[in-house]
């Protein structure tokens, strides 16, 4: 990277960091954002506190150059956080270009001080942020699919318990016992994202 | 012209709201959140009001009696003069905020409605409007509200969206404690039937079968002959467990998560196998085959109906006394309940170890004992052979549950049984454990599938310092003495920690055991590899 | 709106007594019916509450544990947190009740960049222990004006209150520790986005009110100095039943008292019962005893339970099958002879047999 463009940067990162992570609080409903702001402690407001220093190495990083691999876990660790937080996917990855504006407002402001930034450099500074925002995209695809994996394999769990308590297992071949697995592997999922507890076809005896 | 929004317009979300006060912030049901409604079965199982097909989303129709509303005001009334505390926390709340961003739950969701404040403020403000003569008068200046139907919802909502772990009440300057809030306001629901489905199925299964999981006599044996058969191949012994047998000295309870799924059944192969090599007189049993007790989470009625089963098992059996399992809430209901509600168990004796004898003067009214007292106790008195190299590929941690630790207290047992039985263990940050543990997320009966994200959020202050330690020290174990831990922090770490394993205390106490005419063993209960074994062939 | 609201009232009741004494010359509805009447219901509110509160018994030993349990002999006990004998309940309630010692764990260590440091969540105890002493400190200083001879203890705390001898007459500091508390508190609730959720009007008001009393409190003693020998002619009139209304009080005074009595009849229909409720709070005058002691339950009423013999009746056949003891000696048909042999092994103790 060009060496005025990142000490500009450097210069700028405490302004950049404090207007990023204000603009990802804002996409929170007004009155939980005050509540998750808090970003002193890991402990006691882990939100706040993690997506603070997330960011806070992304810029760090890419204005370093570091490889992407490198800046990968940070990302994970903000996006894990917005996976589960009800955002649809563009808006749980939208924050990343929010940077690239605010670099190039902060940017502008200084141009005076600092003469004209080398349009290039600053070009190639935005493909990074690009590319950051493809390694979001796979990153919430994967949480997402983890939430998904993580509710499914719950209740595979359950469905072996239905097993049990139907005590078959023990006395099924193996062919039998993997279809009645499946069975009800397909009955409890179905009434997981199907339904709202209750679907007609599982018959469910009254236990009395 | 249609304009295409940037992304900073994209990104804000659509229920963005104005700032407005609570009471005027309609509930919202986010997807999620909340579990499925209880269905009808389970509910006539145990007699319980209104049973019927619902659906627990918040715009249908939730098929509740014409009279509801007389219903909840009676319930509250009946209540307010049954328990001292309910009454006092609902008086004298000065809302310091102190409790605010105690909850895992709120600094999980950042939902306002989540502060332990604010989720007692739902009822309370009911409360005031119509138990109070300043709110009935002043109305909402005094803090009261109207009892609607989007008021029960709301309730319903985030009632189960409480785990009831007792952690704002640690904090609060008058020890006002939102599980019992939480309790009676569950208790209130249920007498419309609002209760969830994956509560409600555990009680009736508890009730009709002995067990959560339902599991009949035949299955409980049959998964404790797979056990012993892991056992044997790790062992070379053989343990012989008996069930029903009367006469033995001693009854062992557990949770019954521990018979079925890892990793509970590590830590009852665990039990199985220390019990063995005291050469314990002890039986299981298939009636009580339950520690737990999801009836606590619906109603105290429903608690002590199904903790009848403990006492009275005992009492048929002719045991002397009862030892207890790792179980969280299950030790809740045995230090706090179970002697008032089916007490007293004047037909046992003091509980005496038959290998140290200690007699546990802290169990001499319940004769129930913990099993973290009765392994520390012998630990303490040199009766186990211990190798704890044997857990050197372990880098532990320990979670104190929330009903263990705020609800009775027993912090320092396990601790001590884990650093005898292990050379590596790292404490996660003070304000993360003992009685400022976080809650993991799903207790209460909380631990449905449906309900992920909250119990992801809910679980993230606990995932995150287990992060702390995982990045610092390598942690790669998350031990615990509860069952619910044991089936939701594996899906927490999965999602938040991966790399970091859950187990029991006594599965830990079982790989370092030592055990009489034992081959050597070159696996771990999970039938892994010791690695120090494999570099030793090496050499 | 709270905030604004409770604002209002108490200025409208500052404007109630300024014009209910100084034009409509009503010093002995202000000065002795409106004291009598506040007192009266102070002490007749919160005694009903109390007894409310006494009346609703405690089911159930819900002690919330803060530390390590009573159990081995040789691990040590939280003997304040977590107590299991009267002694220790009275401990953890006098540091509760004077230290507030549950609000002051509120710590909030920091562990930033690996180093630990302390937060600011002591703010809210500091702030709360310095305005309930010093409130409760100029309650005492008060009872100068209530009694001849001036009980010597109350001089005692005016020597210590106004140690630093600043100004005649001498500054006494609880008085503005008192205002500089309250303020807080209140600013507390104004900045503070979850403290501001969730508060009502009826946290705002006795904040203002109280403020109103210690300013004119202060406005009284430093600046505009009323009658003090009238005053205690008043008050001492007061307490022997005997009221009289002494000329030349100054007109604060007569606001002073009446937001006094305004509190004091306030007290009993709010959150200020929390005063007394902290004593009778579950979770913490309890010992966590109860594996030693049992807690008893006045309105402990039998359930329906299921019992072993309906459970034995549901699976005899199975669990004669799978070797489980069972209770009763009348087999199924079918098992008659069959698994009567089976039966019988079961029902021995496997370690008897060994």
């Amino acid at each position: 990277m060009e060496t005025k463009l990142k000490d500009t940067l450097r210069e700028k990162k405490p302004a950049i960091l404090k207007r990023w992570f204000d603009v990802i609080m804002e996409t929170y409903p007004t009155e939980a954002a005050g509540f998750l702001k808090g970003t002193k402690n890991r402990f006691t407001s882990p939100v706040g506190y993690t997506i603070y220093e997330g960011i806070d190495g992304l810029i760090d990083g890419l204005i370093r150059e570091v490889p992407f691999e490198e800046l990968s876990p940070l990302l994970d660790s903000i996006i894990k956080i917005r996976a589960v937080q009800k955002f649809s996917p563009s808006q749980a990855v939208a924050f990343i270009f929010h940077l690239k504006r605010i670099v190039n407002e902060e940017l502008q402001n200084m141009s005076d001080a600092h003469g004209v930034i080398d349009a290039a450099a600053l070009s190639e500074f935005g493909s990074k942020i690009d590319t950051l925002a493809l390694i979001s995209f796979d990153i919430y695809m994967e949480s997402r699919e983890k939430v998904y994996e993580l509710k499914a394999s719950e209740a595979r769990k359950r469905a072996f318990r239905l097993l049990q308590r139907e005590s078959q297992l023990y006395e099924m071949q193996e062919k039998e016992r993997s279809d009645f697995v499946i069975t009800n592997l397909l009955r409890e999922e179905n009434q997981l994202y199907g339904m709202q507890g209750q679907d007609p076809n599982i018959e469910t005896t009254n236990l009395k | 012209m249609a304009k295409t929004p940037k992304p900073e317009e994209l990104s804000k979300i659509d229920y963005k709201l104005p700032e407005k006060g609570w009471m005027d912030t309609p509930v919202e049901f986010k997807e999620g959140m909340y579990c499925h409604g209880a269905r009808p079965q389970y509910l006539e199982t145990v007699d319980f009001p209104n049973p019927r097909q619902w659906s627990s989303k918040k715009d249908e129709d939730w098929k509740l009696p014409e009279n509801w509303k007389e219903i909840v005001l009676n319930g509250m009334k009946e209540r307010l003069e049954k328990y001292r505390s309910f009454r006092l926390f609902m008086d004298i709340c000065v809302r310091c905020g102190a409790c605010a961003d105690k909850c895992q739950f709120f600094l999980g969701t950042g939902d306002p409605k989540n502060m332990p404040v604010l989720r007692a403020e739902l009822i309370r403000s009911v409360y005031k409007r119509y138990f109070t003569a300043s709110g009935k008068m002043l109305g909402k200046l005094a803090g009261g509200r109207e009892l609607t139907l989007d008021v029960l919802k709301e309730w319903w909502y985030y009632f189960y969206q409480c785990s009831e772990c007792r952690r704002c009440s640690v904090f609060c300057p008058y020890g006002i404690d939102q599980a019992e809030i939480t309790m009676i306001g569950r208790e209130i629901l249920n007498l419309l039937g609002l209760n969830t489905d994956w509560i409600a199925g555990p009680v009736a299964n508890s009730y009709m079968r002995g067990n959560h999981l339902g599991l009949e006599p035949h299955t409980i044996k049959s998964n404790f002959d797979f056990m012993a058969e892991d056992i044997e191949e790790v062992t070379g012994i053989k343990v012989e467990p008996t069930f029903n047998r009367k006469g033995a000295e001693i009854l062992f309870v557990a949770p019954s998560g521990d018979f079925f799924g890892d990793p509970g059944t590590y830590t009852c192969m665990g039990y199985l196998m220390l019990f063995h090599e005291l050469g314990l007189d002890y039986t299981w049993s298939t009636y009580a085959s339950e520690g737990g007790n999801f009836g606590s989470f619906t109603s105290m009625e429903m608690g002590k109906r199904l903790n009848y089963k403990i006492y009275a098992e005992a009492k048929r059996l002719g045991v002397k006394w009862i030892l207890g399992g790792e179980c969280g809430h299950m030790w809740r209901v045995v230090n706090q309940y179970m002697d008032t509600w089916n007490g007293p168990a004047d037909f046992l004796e003091v509980p005496v170890s038959p290998i140290t004898g200690t007699r546990f003067e802290n169990a001499k009214s319940t004769k129930m004992v913990h099993i973290a007292e009765f392994t520390a106790d012998l630990i303490k008195h040199g009766k186990l052979k211990l190798d704890p190299s044997r857990n050197d590929h372990l880098k532990v941690t320990f979670h104190d549950s929330c009903n263990t630790a705020r609800g009775m207290g027993i912090l320092d047992e396990p601790r001590y049984i884990l650093k005898n039985v292990l050379n590596h263990f790292y404490e996660m940050p003070e304000e993360t454990i003992r009685e400022k543990t976080f809650c993991c997320g799903s207790g209460s009966g909380l631990n449905a599938a449906e309900n992920m994200e909250l119990r992801l959020r809910g679980g993230f202050p606990r995932a995150n310092a287990v992060k702390y330690v995982h990045q610092k020290y390598g942690v790669n174990m998350l031990t615990n003495i509860c069952a619910i831990d044991r089936a939701a922090l594996p899906t927490l770490m999965n999602y938040w920690v991966p790399g970091v394993d859950v187990a029991g205390v006594h599965e830990l106490v079982a790989n370092a055991l030592v055990m009489k005419g034992e081959k050597e063993r070159t696996q771990d209960l999970r039938l892994e590899p010791l690695p120090e074994k494999v570099g030793a062939e090496n050499v | 709106m709270g905030a604004l609201f409770s604002f209002v009232v108490v200025i409208l009741l500052i404007l109630v007594a300024y014009v209910g004494v100084a034009a409509a010359g009503l010093q002995s509805i202000f000065g002795i019916v409106i004291p009598y009447v506040a007192v009266l219901t102070f002490i007749v509110g919160v005694v009903y509450r109390v007894i409310k509160w006494g009346r609703s018994p405690v089911p159930f030993p819900i002690a919330t544990t803060g530390g390590q349990q009573k159990s081995l002999p040789w691990i040590k006990q939280a003997k304040l947190d977590n107590p299991s004998s009267t002694t220790g309940v009275i401990g953890r309630m006098v540091l509760e009740v004077l230290l507030f010692r549950s609000l002051f764990r509120n710590t909030k260590s920091e562990l930033r960049d690996g180093k630990l440091g302390y937060g600011s969540a002591k703010w809210l105890w500091v702030a709360a222990i310095a305005f309930h002493w010093s409130f409760w400190i100029v309650l005492l200083r008060h009872i100068r004006l209530f009694a001849t001879p001036v009980p010597s203890f109350v001089n005692v705390l005016e020597n210590l209150d106004g140690f630093l001898q600043i100004g005649v007459p001498r500054l006494f500091l609880t008085g503005v520790i008192l205002l500089l508390a309250v303020t807080y508190l209140l600013l507390r609730r104004f900045y503070v986005p979850q403290v501001r959720y969730i508060s009502l009007a009826s946290d705002y008001f006795p904040l203002f009110l109280i403020m109103a009393i210690a300013s004119t409190g202060i406005l009284m003693r430093y600046f505009f100095r009323v009658d003090i020998v009238g005053v205690k002619e008043l008050t001492m009139g007061l307490v022997s039943f005997n009221p009289v209304i002494p000329a030349g009080v100054g007109t604060i005074f007569y606001i002073h008292v009446f937001l006094v009595s305004t509190l004091f009849i306030y007290f009993p229909f709010s959150k200020l019962m929390h005063m007394g409720g902290v004593f009778l709070s579950p979770t913490r005058n309890l010992a966590n005893n109860s594996r030693m002691v049992r807690h008893a339950n006045p309105w402990n009423y039998p359930v329906k339970v299921h019992t072993y013999d309906e459970y034995e009746e549901e699976f005899r056949e199975k669990m004669i099958n799978a070797g489980i003891p069972i209770e009763s000696t009348v087999l199924p048909e079918e098992f008659e002879e069959e698994f009567k042999e089976k039966v019988e092994d079961a029902g021995t103790p496997v370690r008897e047999e060994e």
